[in-house]
């Protein structure tokens, strides 16, 4: 085992096999998700159409198009649900009771570990229902499927992903100070649910805010033109290098914030 | 020998001691929660959120609501909203989980008044955090600033309490199955969907298809944050009915938590046990 990413691989598998363990246990709260996500997704839809009565259109985007937006909200709170919530909220937990000190002293990455520890199956009916959403509203606006079509939908998702989770880090990472900030996680879930709708359909000041500063923007609407053929390759290369900056911050940030822990009672 | 007059009397002062004693340490308790307590006012930003795309659409103007009113309808959705909402179960679900329960029990004083108290005194805390906020509003929007007639706030008022009473009532309901299972907290995730949903925090229920606003008008959902909010905004809508709806809902969920709590209390054998 000396290869570093053959460790962090086997650490990963075993950190997940042991969490989808524990998950069996609980049956009958998965099938509550599942009435969750439908159901959820239901409220979602009905708020949607209200804006598409007698022939009216979200900021230029028809029904189908504002579907796959939709879509794609649906499947990033399936891993929030999933990766994101799960793991973040340990380190709140850490910090209180001190067990932050034996994350440190393990011979791991700190925000792998912190990250990755855990895996819950509740995201995973609205993961599914997201997915499909997206595949079925984009077949229904009339894509046209190519190769790069869909390389460039994954590029967009994967940064998207990472834009998501170097959120949910930064504002966990500020727990170090403040300790009980899960309450501003909720405040950034809110935040982002915005991303529901295309971001054409803000007026301008907002519109710039969630690009420019809260980039809600990079997470569904870049990802819905990706997939609906219409991203530029300027949006596509800014999308990635948002991705990049947000990651690295997020790390630069962690490892800023553990400069200041004291550990528990200190 | 006193009279029964004078025992009622002096009834009624004890009650008052204990209210006053309940909401003061509930009150100094809250108050170490001030950051969460902004948190979770920041956390009700939805009705800003969903204003911003219904004065861009048209389909705001195609409901009759020009920009002013949906402006003017969305904050009240906000504020209202601060003030009917209600966190029952989770506190509950910890308290019989962690064996709290038990103690308080024992106490002459049914648990659900000490949640009352928490919860008002929650709110208390909450009115200077709502009204910067709002003020904080009215200094980006000026063009929507409005003063309810005297007539509207006290109606406002009536209801907003009533309304809070009417989710602290649901609330309560719900926790009572807690006695059935250790696992309520899931369903409270259910509740929450239609409390965002229907409740008109997202879109005014006059938007809503007629057929399906019919339908939401039969439940308690609109009543928690649309007839508020709608009083308070200066829209039409109708107050007697809403009224007999509040009173209606109120009154038949008491009687059904009262009745869940005495089947239930009697299964309760304290966690562990």
């Amino acid at each position: 085992m000396g290869n570093p990413l053959g460790r962090y691989l086997l650490t990963l598998r075993r950190l997940w096999g042991t969490a989808l363990a524990m998950q069996f246990e609980y049956q009958a709260n998965l099938l509550l998700e599942v009435a969750a996500a439908v159901t959820n997704l239901l409220g979602s839809l009905l708020l949607l159409s209200l804006f598409y009565g007698g022939g009216r259109a979200l900021g230029g985007w028809s029904w189908s198009q504002a579907l796959v937006v939709l879509g794609i909200y649906t499947l990033l709170e399936g891993i929030t649900s999933t990766w994101l919530r799960p793991n973040l909220s340990t380190i709140v937990g850490h910090v209180q009771q001190g067990t932050l000190d034996f994350v440190l002293l393990k011979p791991i990455d700190s925000q792998f570990w912190l990250s990755t520890n855990r895996i819950s199956l509740m995201g995973l009916p609205e993961i599914f229902t997201g997915l499909g959403l997206m595949l079925w509203a984009a077949g229904r606006a009339g894509i046209r499927t190519t190769p790069w079509l869909l390389i460039q939908t994954l590029l967009m998702l994967l940064a998207s992903g990472l834009i998501l989770y170097s959120l949910w880090f930064l504002v966990a990472t500020t727990s170090i100070w403040f300790v009980k900030t899960w309450n501003a996680t909720e405040v950034l879930r809110v935040a982002l649910s915005s991303g529901r709708y295309p971001i054409s359909a803000f007026p301008a000041p907002i519109r710039r805010l969630f690009t420019m500063v809260l980039p809600v923007a990079f997470l569904t609407t870049v990802p819905a033109e990706a997939l609906l053929g219409r991203l530029t390759m300027p949006w596509l290369l800014l999308s990635l290098a948002v991705a990049f900056l947000c990651l690295a911050f997020s790390r630069a940030f962690w490892q800023f914030a553990l400069r200041f822990y004291t550990s528990a009672s200190s | 020998m006193s009279s029964p007059r004078v025992s009622s009397l002096h009834g009624l002062g004890h009650g008052w001691r204990v209210a006053r004693a309940l909401f003061a340490s509930q009150y100094a308790l809250m108050l170490e929660y001030r950051a969460e307590i902004l948190m979770w006012a920041l956390s009700g930003l939805v009705p800003f959120i969903m204003l911003a795309i219904w004065i861009e659409s048209p389909a705001g103007a195609a409901l009759g609501m020009g920009p002013t009113q949906l402006a003017r309808y969305f904050l009240a959705a906000f504020v209202v909203r601060q003030f009917t909402i209600a966190w029952v179960m989770t506190v509950f679900e910890e308290d019989a989980l962690q064996g709290r329960l038990s103690p308080m029990l024992l106490q002459p004083l049914h648990p659900f008044w000490r949640y009352l108290a928490s919860h008002l005194a929650e709110q208390a805390i909450r009115l200077p955090f709502v009204a910067l906020i709002a003020s904080l509003f009215f200094l980006l929007l000026p063009w929507a600033f409005w003063l309810p007639t005297p007539q509207r706030a006290l109606l406002t008022l009536a209801a907003t309490l009533l309304g809070f009473l009417l989710n602290f009532l649901i609330q309560c309901t719900m926790a009572c199955l807690c006695f059935w299972s250790d696992r309520v907290n899931a369903l409270e995730r259910l509740i929450y969907i239609p409390m965002l949903f229907l409740s008109g925090t997202a879109a005014p229920l006059e938007a809503f298809p007629p057929a399906l606003r019919r339908l939401v008008e039969w439940t308690p959902f609109p009543l928690l944050v649309n007839f508020p909010a709608q009083l308070l905004s200066g829209g039409e809508v109708p107050i007697a009915a809403g009224f007999t709806a509040l009173a209606f809902w109120i009154t038949g969920l008491f009687l059904l938590m009262r009745l869940l709590w005495r089947i239930g209390v009697k299964r309760y054998g304290a966690m562990g046990a």
